[in-house]
């Protein structure tokens, strides 16, 4: 075949000039990296018309470890930074990519997560791994255009597949060990004095004014031939405050059974239900009066927040008790409620450790217990030595803690040590 | 229909609303309609979404949903009195395992967290910075560190409030109550704007007053 006229010895000898030209570009290219396809269409550039100086240094170092102190399906990859990766440097982010083993090789790898360049060290938690698979990963240092938020062009330099690596679950979070040693203190003071309340030692509780009261408030009912109402607030037996108010009401009830005084618990919850009426039933039983027990004393209204209000408040204005007991989990009722309560004259005790609600509570009721002393009235009205001497195995604890602020107030003072850092833990 | 829903809605709103006047037949009917039917939406929500939800559809899946089932089963025999008894085990579960469940996380948020925000250098911005920190900062830091101390001194049962501890603790009660005082205005404020948006409810939605 003839070749064309144009193609005279001089244009082939060109030709062959720039092809030999490309060959030697072509791998120094590849040295760097490979070019990808825009993730776009319309102006892009066609990568094979990249030029190569656009084509950022590889990062290096990638380690991937599984990810440690977690629940497992989890992998930590890390590398060092790309020397093309500083302020208007040619790496505009890095991207993770990972592949699953298959014959002991790297299979296909598919993108699992970027990072923005422009820091000093980098780390990529790959939340989304199977345990007990293995893994390959690579890093690539992407160098981009992007306009209108659309890559035009890319030019990618990728690393070496690091691996196999696995995720698996770890038995101990390590970061919490503080946390630990703490509660094992805590835990020792406090099974110590319940030994020593149990072994007859008189563990001293000072008044706590609002359970000082309730004797009061149940004798004001009982000579006023009114009803008593306990309201024990919003949350469910899988609280403490509930578990706490239902201590009290043990002691109300077995007042009010001894008084002949109605005692009617509306609640909100099914298992509280079930757990005061057994709760009402042994203290009327232990008052030794099982049979002024009535059954629909404890009732439910119903789970809704001011459903649970508006219906308390109807009863209240209608029976007008004589007293009324707040004690639990409280939300934004709790004016409506105590301040219903304070508009009927009832005379009322309040108790709760929700912070945002103690206020209402100390404006429209008689006495509050403010937070930990609703968990210490149980023990006071009980005496319990279980109970009281948890009370006092706390009170040491509370005595560390204040140890521990000044001592590392006055550290942290005089620059001698960090001493917060001690009780660093993590959510 | 929407014009029936609102005017009942707006009906609904003014009877609860009446109870500011006092108890009153409206009153009655309003709250009797939201008890009933709070209670009956919620039976409906707790089991399309606990019974249907998670153990119907996900008993296949996950065997422990029949733990969860069991011990439901469990409670439901207080239905005959022979055996009612046994329906406290449930009760002992939930109360035992939350108990153990919530000690780490309750030691770490109100106990480990809040001490550590507590130790603070008092006359610096930062730890390590010397002794930079401007006459507010310093009051500042003060009054969290001596408030902090005081209200935790009241928190003390075991101890009785006399002499030197007595007077600390009384100090704490005060803070304790400035704090309330606060967060008392704070939250009147909130409950302004819940009352605002009924009464916006009303002239804007309801008699479309307010454009």
């Amino acid at each position: 075949m003839r070749l064309p006229a144009i193609l005279d010895r001089k244009a082939c000898a060109a030709f062959f000039v720039v092809l030999i030209f490309l060959f030697l570009l072509v791998p120094n290219a590849r040295s760097q990296g490979q070019a990808v396809k825009p993730d776009s269409i319309g102006r892009a550039i066609s990568p094979d018309s990249l030029s190569p100086d656009l084509y950022p240094q590889a990062a290096t170092r990638v380690e991937a470890i599984d990810t440690p102190n977690d629940a497992g399906e989890s992998i930590s990859i890390s590398w060092k930074k790309s020397i093309d990766d500083y302020d208007g440097g040619k790496v505009k982010v890095y991207r993770i990519y990972r592949a699953e083993v298959v014959n002991g090789q790297p299979g296909e790898f598919k993108e699992v997560g970027d990072i923005p360049a422009g820091h000093d060290k980098y780390s990529f938690q790959d939340g989304n791994t199977v345990d007990g698979v293995e893994y390959f990963y690579k890093v690539l240092a992407v160098n981009q255009l992007r306009e209108n938020n659309i890559a035009t062009w890319e030019a990618v330099s990728e690393t070496l597949p690091f691996g196999p690596i696995k995720s698996s679950a770890q038995w101990f979070d390590w970061r919490r060990i503080n946390a630990f040693i703490g509660v094992i203190i805590l835990s020792f003071f406090i099974i110590y004095f319940i030994q020593q309340a149990k072994s007859g030692k008189e563990l001293f509780i000072r008044k706590i004014a609002g359970m000082e009261a309730v004797d009061e408030a149940v004798g004001r009912a009982t000579e006023m031939g009114k009803k008593i109402y306990y309201v024990p607030g919003l949350s469910d037996m899988d609280n403490m405050q509930t578990i706490a108010s239902i201590n009290i009401l043990g002691r109300v009830a077995e007042l009010s059974a001894t008084y002949e005084t109605y005692l009617e618990v509306p609640v909100c919850r099914s298992m509280v239900m079930i757990t005061a009426k057994e709760v009402v039933k042994e203290a009327y039983s232990k008052a030794g009066r099982p049979d002024t027990f009535q059954e629909d004393q404890v009732h439910y209204l119903t789970d809704d927040q001011f459903g649970y209000a508006a219906g308390i408040d109807g009863m209240v204005v209608r029976e007008k008790p004589a007293t009324i007991f707040y004690m639990g989990t409280f939300y934004a009722e709790s004016l409506i409620l105590a301040e219903t309560g304070n508009s009927i004259g009832a005379i009322q005790i309040a108790g709760t450790a929700m912070p945002s609600q103690l206020p209402f509570f100390v404006a429209a009721c008689d006495y509050t217990l403010i937070g930990e002393e609703l968990f210490a009235a149980s023990a006071y009205l009980s005496k319990e030595p279980k109970l009281i001497g948890s009370v006092k195995g706390q009170d040491i604890g509370k005595g560390i803690m204040l140890a521990a602020i000044v001592i590392g107030i006055i550290l942290e003072t005089f620059n001698i040590w960090n001493f917060s850092r001690l009780f660093s833990v993590i959510d | 229909m929407e014009h029936f829903a609102l005017w009942l809605a707006a009906f609904l709103t003014l009877g609860i609303i009446s109870f500011l006047y006092k108890d009153n037949a409206w009153y009655k009917l309003t709250e009797a309609i939201f008890v009933g039917l709070s209670a009956g939406y919620w039976f409906v929500t707790l089991f399309w979404d606990n019974f249907y939800g998670k153990f119907w559809i996900g008993k296949g899946e996950h065997a422990y949903l029949y733990v969860g089932a069991f011990l439901g089963l469990l409670m439901l025999l207080r239905l005959i009195p022979k055996i009612g008894w046994i329906s406290r085990w449930p009760l002992s579960f939930i109360v035992g395992a939350t108990s153990g469940l919530w000690l780490i996380n309750y030691f770490s948020s109100n106990i480990m967290k809040q001490v550590q925000a507590t130790i603070f250098p008092l006359f610096s911005s930062q730890y390590g910075a010397g002794f930079d920190a401007g006459a507010a900062t310093v009051i500042g830091n003060l009054v969290i560190f001596l408030g902090t101390f005081t209200g935790l001194v009241y928190f003390f049962f075991s101890k009785e409030h006399k002499g030197a501890f007595g007077y600390t603790a009384k100090v704490g009660i005060w803070v304790i109550m400035i704090t309330f005082g606060a967060s008392f205005g704070y939250t009147v404020m909130s409950r302004m704007s819940l009352f605002i948006g009924r009464i916006d409810f009303l002239l804007s939605d309801w008699l479309g007053m307010i454009l």
